[in-house]
């Protein structure tokens, strides 16, 4: 992956012109949050350049956009692994071996939270309440998939079949 | 970093993925609802719009906008009903805000300026981030209709033509299944494709779109979230003025939860007083409990308003190794900002926000956090309080300066170096954030705080009266 060249895809652009339908014309702002997304989907992080390009679609000030970056969590400020897992410890998956789960894939990874092994494959991070406190230990990867119910054997069974998965690929 | 992986993820590794992704099954289909609504007979795969309609989605809708001829005065099916006529009935239904507030549905909606001649606005709050709290997401899953449907007729009682259901971000996968339910109403023009566009032969148009956060608890506060929905930062404003006038765009505003306009289709078709009576008095209609923790089976629990916390915690498998002897210890009734229960208190309430009130909790979003007898309450407290600073948003300073404090106390009480005066201090500090910041995330952190030690002061302090962080360790496993 080319972290130095935010170039935003084509696809990417007429993403962004679909967010920007929802609102009012003079109310392009709105749709910062989607566009980072979509940036950050693409590009697996949101760089100061993609700031730029976002704020000149949106008419913005990058500062602007700067400050939804850093106010949202979910945002990444620097490249993460290739799957970024985010397990949730608050209260109620607390008690459910949350943060079980945590010191499992710590263990596991050889990586502290808030780390990215050194191979690029996983960031591992702490999350706060991710809505999903039935299904318990929860967690998300890359912002997208919520995995319910990672006993222990589950997280083994997900990180060897994403490893396996990678080697495949090579 | 160096990356050394191959950026795309594969179709098997996406596969692999899929497989832990949640079904719903243990959450919400487990057949142990009592007279559901919202509910009723979901399976997971029945979400679509046709089969919505085979469950008589859409109905009050048609109901409201029908036009023609009445036989009687009483003939709503045939001569619709008046904006006024709408609100009465939900009004008579006694919904209450299911987001937090409890505040009467009716009532609010009757606040909106309905001549004001500019552009008003409709949003639902979907960033469901109180912990403990997932009704939202298996709703907006697995029922997506019932909260469109509500949207629209709620925006027809006010005079409103667009709307935004501003969706948490965790939960991004429902996104884009709203997103989805969203192209199939337009496309079967329940609601307007373009604006303006007239729905069912009416002259009411209503536009809806889906918008999302990316990771701020207090996107869940209403203003914050118009901020949020704005493009900004998710930091509170003053009230008021509040969002009935000066809303998103400074433009007058209604704002609900998910669960209460996916409530509003079941009492129009079945009119405010059947709803009221499906509750109890000031309490109408059914409520969804998220329950977690320490039960045998967590899970979205609907069952009508005033049902005893002993059933619903029998609906959720009782307290869990219950046979091991594990007893219930102690509460938290309404999401993570609520005051803990104790047991004892707790089994002898309703579920309903009077009863709850009345017992110094508040039925908040309805999340239940379960806790047994094993469970360390200032363990418990520290996590919350960690919560609370990690999202305050900074603006106002008895809060950002305030919760880090507060959790600061409890970690050094947790880890066997509070002192004495310390318990006199938390509640100190938790009395000069309540009530002095913009919004309630102040309160919601003091809250806790202020209920834990005045029910289990006695934790506190034997952790407190050990010496060393060995004997706290001791305590606390």
């Amino acid at each position: 992956m080319s972290a130095s060249q935010p170039m935003i895809s084509e696809q990417a652009q007429s993403k962004f012109a679909r967010e920007v339908a929802k609102y009012p014309a003079d109310q392009k702002q709105s749709a910062v949050m989607a566009c980072l997304t979509i940036v950050q989907e693409e590009q697996g992080y949101v760089s100061a350049a993609s700031e730029k390009l976002v704020a000149d679609y949106l008419g913005m000030a990058p500062i602007a956009v700067h400050e939804v970056t850093t106010f949202y969590n979910m945002y990444n400020q620097q490249p993460v692994g290739k799957y970024k897992l985010n397990v949730c410890t608050n209260l109620p998956c607390q008690l459910r071996d949350g943060a079980v789960a945590l010191k499992h894939l710590e263990h596991k990874l050889g990586i502290s939270m808030g780390e990215t092994t050194p191979d690029g494959m996983f960031t591992l991070q702490q999350s706060e309440c991710l809505g999903a406190c039935a299904d318990s230990p929860v967690m998300l990867v890359n912002d997208l998939t919520m995995c319910s119910f990672m006993s222990n054997e589950k997280l083994d069974q997900l990180i060897a079949g994403l490893q396996s998965a990678e080697a495949n690929t090579q | 970093m160096t990356v050394t992986v191959n950026s795309v993820i594969s179709p098997e590794a996406k596969n692999l993925l899929s497989q832990f992704a949640a079904t719903g099954v243990q959450s919400s289909f487990h057949g142990r609802h009592i007279n559901p609504q919202i509910m009723a007979d979901l399976n997971g795969s029945n979400w679509r719009l046709k089969d919505y309609e085979a469950r008589g989605g859409y109905a009050a809708l048609r109901k409201i906008l029908a036009q023609g001829d009445a036989k009687s005065p009483n003939d709503l099916q045939v001569v619709g009903m008046t904006p006024d006529q709408v609100i009465a009935e939900v009004k008579l239904g006694g919904l209450r805000g299911r987001g937090g507030a409890g505040f009467p549905t009716g009532l609010k909606w009757s606040f909106m300026p309905r001549q004001f001649p500019g552009q008003k606005y409709l949003v639902c709050n979907s960033d469901e981030g109180e912990p403990g709290t997932c009704k939202d997401r298996d709703i907006m899953q697995f029922n997506p209709h019932s909260v469109i449907e509500g949207m629209a007729i709620a925006a027809y009682a006010m005079g409103i033509t667009v709307g935004y259901n501003y969706i948490h971000g965790e939960i991004f996968a429902t996104y884009q299944r709203f997103e989805e339910a969203l192209e199939e109403a337009r496309a079967a023009g329940y609601i307007s494709q373009e604006m303006g566009d007239k729905i069912l032969g009416s002259n009411f148009s209503f536009q809806l779109h889906a918008s999302h956060g990316f990771g701020a608890y207090i996107c869940g506060e209403e203003t914050a979230l118009l901020e949020s929905l704005e493009g900004k930062k998710g930091q509170p404003r003053f009230k008021p003025p509040f969002p009935a006038s000066f809303g998103l765009y400074g433009k007058p505003t209604t704002i609900n939860n998910t669960e209460t306009f996916a409530a509003v289709p079941w009492l129009i078709r079945h009119g405010g007083q059947a709803y009221l009576e499906c509750g109890k008095p000031n309490n109408g209609g059914t409520k969804i409990y998220s329950v977690s923790g320490d039960v045998e089976w967590p899970g979205n629990y609907e069952v009508p308003l005033g049902t005893p916390f002993a059933k619903l915690l029998e609906l959720a498998g009782g307290v869990r190794g219950a046979a091991q002897g594990r007893t219930l210890k102690a509460v938290i009734p309404g999401g993570s900002s609520a005051p803990v229960l104790p047991a004892a208190i707790m089994m002898e309430c309703t579920m309903d926000y009077d009863s709850i009130a009345k017992a110094g909790s508040m039925l908040g979003s309805g999340a239940v956090i379960v806790m047994d007898d094993t469970r360390c309450m200032v363990e418990s407290l520290k996590r919350l309080s960690y919560f609370y600073m990690h999202e305050s948003c900074g603006q106002c300073t008895p809060c950002r300066e305030g919760t880090g404090w507060l959790w600061r106390m409890v970690d050094r009480i947790h880890t066997g170096k509070g002192k004495p005066t310390d318990l006199d201090l938390l509640n100190s500090v938790a009395d000069n954030i309540q009530g002095r910041t913009i919004c309630a995330l102040g309160d919601a952190a003091a809250m806790p705080v202020r209920a834990m030690i005045k029910h289990f002061r006695h934790e506190f302090e034997a952790m407190i009266s050990v010496a060393t962080p060995q004997s706290a360790e001791r305590l606390t496993t």
